[in-house]
């Protein structure tokens, strides 16, 4: 192929564009969709239940539920854009949850200050996922999946049997869990500041438009002279930073805990990273995609036991959903290369 | 014979860097034959320094230690082939969980119980299936796919059997897959095992399929040129994988007769460390089936040492979470080091490995 036949194929892909279905673009326009799905489901829910959405304790947990999946599924997807993975931020969060409420119990520190440690404490916990990753040339997958067993273990020889009692947490912490400006729950704004702040840094400073290069092409990364090494060490330190804050929303929603909080989350963020658009081989997707994957995936959990299924299939959903994410992801790319194809020929 | 030799090696630089080396190092510096002493020492070890090791009896420990190890021990011999593609199945857990969970249902249905077994069994190959589908015709990581999965599948047996636990299996039946062979300390279990040992080694490294496997994991494209058919080798060794999952259900749920949800939840981290603790590469194309087997009777003595010492389950997690950091670490920095020596030793190798 000539420079000028690529060039003329690539003009022939780009003006293919527009000739799409609209069912096509819809199912591309994931966000869109999300947006869909997710006000049809509550107006489902409601709908069986009224005090699911209008009574106003229903509403405040409708909105405030979902943070702590948003912000672990935007780290998770952090570190999905970079193409690793990261399966400890449950246990992380887990962890936190107790160090946190543990801190509370033994020391009079100001809230402020246990949630500063928190958040460096989850962060520490990612930097040893990173370092290990970035530094060994080992698959993410092998080092987190061990780390994941590890840092439940220590929190288990840790824990034991005991459990964060209410009356541990400060009533002021549990206020805030509570509270709501202009009846939008905190802890929603927190998520979406954490929101609009990734989403501003991936597509708008240097070290995030590396993320992406990195993930789409990690040959072409290190042969571009980016630091790599650096690039794939800070998402699993962000990653470890905001499951650190999803054990402290943790905390503030439910003001008790055990050695078993957060298992099983990582299957939960990583289904909203791909439910949101991220592809799960890296380099592609949107941060606010992946905060409606996850309100949606919240939400999903909050309404099946009012729709008559047992809670008991959720993990059996989240699971289907991963699945059915990442066809369709791929499912997509294949016809949009057959289509770039049949626009060469044409 | 050593002049002929080192003449030769005057003219030609060695061919072949791996015989380069001493038998010694050859044989003994391999994970299978570090890992097998580290075995007879650990058990040698705990049999001298811990109390009660050999009492009540040692029948008692050995046996429990094989079968405790039995579950792991199956389930690695069809992920070690996927794992040597470059693949990777963290499903079989909850397959082992979704088997046991149909067999017990179908069992408490009234069918008849080697129905209700094959029943489980069919469902782990279809589930295979699924996962193999998802990886070769459509063309999924299959990290993600069995992560997926693993939810998916583990989800279903919880979903189906709720939260009842199914106990009442006939007592000869779980008499058998709980007993021994009488007058040794070796289970029945490990007869049923065998021939699947002998059928994986075979296939591994006796057969043209075999060759197939390491050259997929050495390289996907270049096994296609040389006539491997990629998508078949690799969507059978996930049946496979899916099928003894699904039988190690079945003997799973006899061995403790108890089919709940949770069943095997967690045993994809053993299967993963013993396998690469055995020198198998998690990148593909280079282990040893022997070696996979050892790790994971090095995981299965080295925890009931600590078990009888009176650490808990919860530690054992602990210490098998970062053997499996350990390992990949000490392999990539062996590998580096090698790499480093050998540029070092000849700069212009002949043959490479």
């Amino acid at each position: 192929m000539t420079l000028q036949e690529a060039q003329s194929s690539r003009t022939a892909a780009t003006t293919a564009v527009p000739s799409r279905s609209v069912v096509e673009r819809l199912i591309r326009a994931r966000e869109l969709s999300l947006v869909i799905i997710i006000i049809a489901l509550i107006a489902g829910t409601a709908g069986a239940q009224p005090s699911y959405l209008f009574s106003q304790g229903g509403w405040r947990d409708l909105l405030r539920g979902p943070a702590m999946l948003i912000v672990v599924a935007i780290g998770e997807a952090m570190v999905i854009l970079t193409r690793n993975i990261d399966l400890s931020v449950g246990s992380i969060l887990g962890l936190t949850t107790y160090l946190c409420g543990d801190l509370m119990h033994l020391t009079s520190l100001p809230n402020v200050v246990i949630v500063v440690i928190g958040l460096a404490f989850g962060a520490a916990l990612g930097l040893i996922n990173g370092l290990l990753v970035a530094f060994l040339n080992v698959p993410s997958l092998v080092i987190t999946l061990g780390t994941q067993y590890a840092f439940r273990g220590v929190a288990v020889l840790w824990i034991g049997g005991r459990f964060i009692r209410p009356e541990w947490v400060p009533n002021s912490f549990k206020h805030f869990g509570l509270s709501q400006i202009l009846t939008i729950p905190w802890l929603l704004v927190v998520a979406v500041i954490v929101m609009l702040a990734s989403g501003w840094f991936l597509s708008s400073r240097r070290t995030g438009r590396e993320f992406y290069a990195l993930g789409s092409n990690p040959d072409a990364a290190i042969l571009y002279g980016l630091r790599t090494r650096q690039l794939t060490l800070i998402p699993f330190v962000l990653s470890g930073l905001l499951a650190g804050l999803g054990g402290i929303i943790y905390l503030s929603i439910f003001a008790t805990g055990d050695s078993k909080v957060g298992f099983g989350f990582e299957f939960q963020a990583i289904a909203a990273a791909v439910v949101g658009g991220v592809a799960i081989t890296g380099g592609s997707g949107r941060i606010w995609g992946v905060a409606l994957g996850g309100f949606f995936l919240a939400t999903l959990n909050t309404a099946l036991p009012v729709l008559n299924v047992p809670s008991l299939w959720q993990q059996a959903v989240v699971g289907l959903l991963i699945v059915a994410a990442i066809t369709l992801d791929r499912a997509l790319f294949v016809a949009r290369q057959r289509q770039a194809r049949k626009a060469v020929h044409a | 014979m050593t002049a002929i030799s080192t003449e030769k090696n005057a003219k030609a630089p060695p061919t072949y860097l791996v015989h380069d080396k001493s038998l010694f190092r050859r044989v003994w510096l391999r994970p299978e034959a570090v890992l097998s002493s580290s075995i007879v020492l650990i058990v040698v070890l705990s049999m001298l320094l811990v109390p009660n090791y050999l009492r009540p009896s040692a029948d008692y420990t050995f046996s429990t230690l094989l079968l405790n190890a039995i579950p792991i021990l199956f389930l690695l011999l069809p992920v070690t082939l996927i794992i040597a593609t470059g693949d990777i199945d963290l499903s079989v857990s909850s397959v082992l969980g979704l088997s046991s969970a149909v067999f017990g249902l179908g069992y408490q249905a009234g069918i008849p119980i080697w129905l209700a077994a094959l029943l489980g069994v069919i469902v782990g190959g279809g589930v295979g299936i699924v996962n193999g589908v998802l990886v070769t015709i459509i063309g999924l990581p299959s990290l993600a796919v069995t992560i997926g999965t693993l939810a998916l599948f583990r989800g279903i047996a919880v979903g189906l059997l709720g939260t009842t636990a199914i106990t009442n299996f006939p007592p000869p039946l779980t008499k058998f897959f709980s007993g021994s062979i009488p007058g040794t300390p070796i289970p029945w279990q490990v007869l049923f095992w065998l021939a699947p040992v002998i059928a994986f080694a075979v296939l591994l490294h006796f057969t043209p399929f075999g060759r197939g496997i390491f050259a997929i994991g050495r390289s996907s494209e270049m096994a296609t040129f040389s006539g491997v058919n990629v998508v078949r080798t690799r969507l059978i060794l996930f049946v496979l994988s899916g099928l003894v999952a699904g039988a190690v259900g079945v003997f799973f749920t006899l061995q403790y007769s108890n089919a709940i949800g949770s069943n095997g939840s967690g045993f994809e981290l053993q299967v993963v460390t013993a396998i690469v603790l055995g020198g198998v590469s998690i990148w593909g194309g280079r282990g040893t089936l022997l070696g996979a087997i050892a790790g994971g009777l090095f995981i299965a003595s080295f925890s009931k040492s600590l078990q009888i010492l009176g650490v808990g389950d919860d530690a054992i997690y602990v210490i098998t979470g970062s053997a499996l950091i350990i390992s990949v670490v000490v392999s990539s920095i062996s590998g580096r080091v090698s790499i480093r020596r050998r540029r070092k030793g000849s700069p212009t190798p002949a043959g490479g490995e």
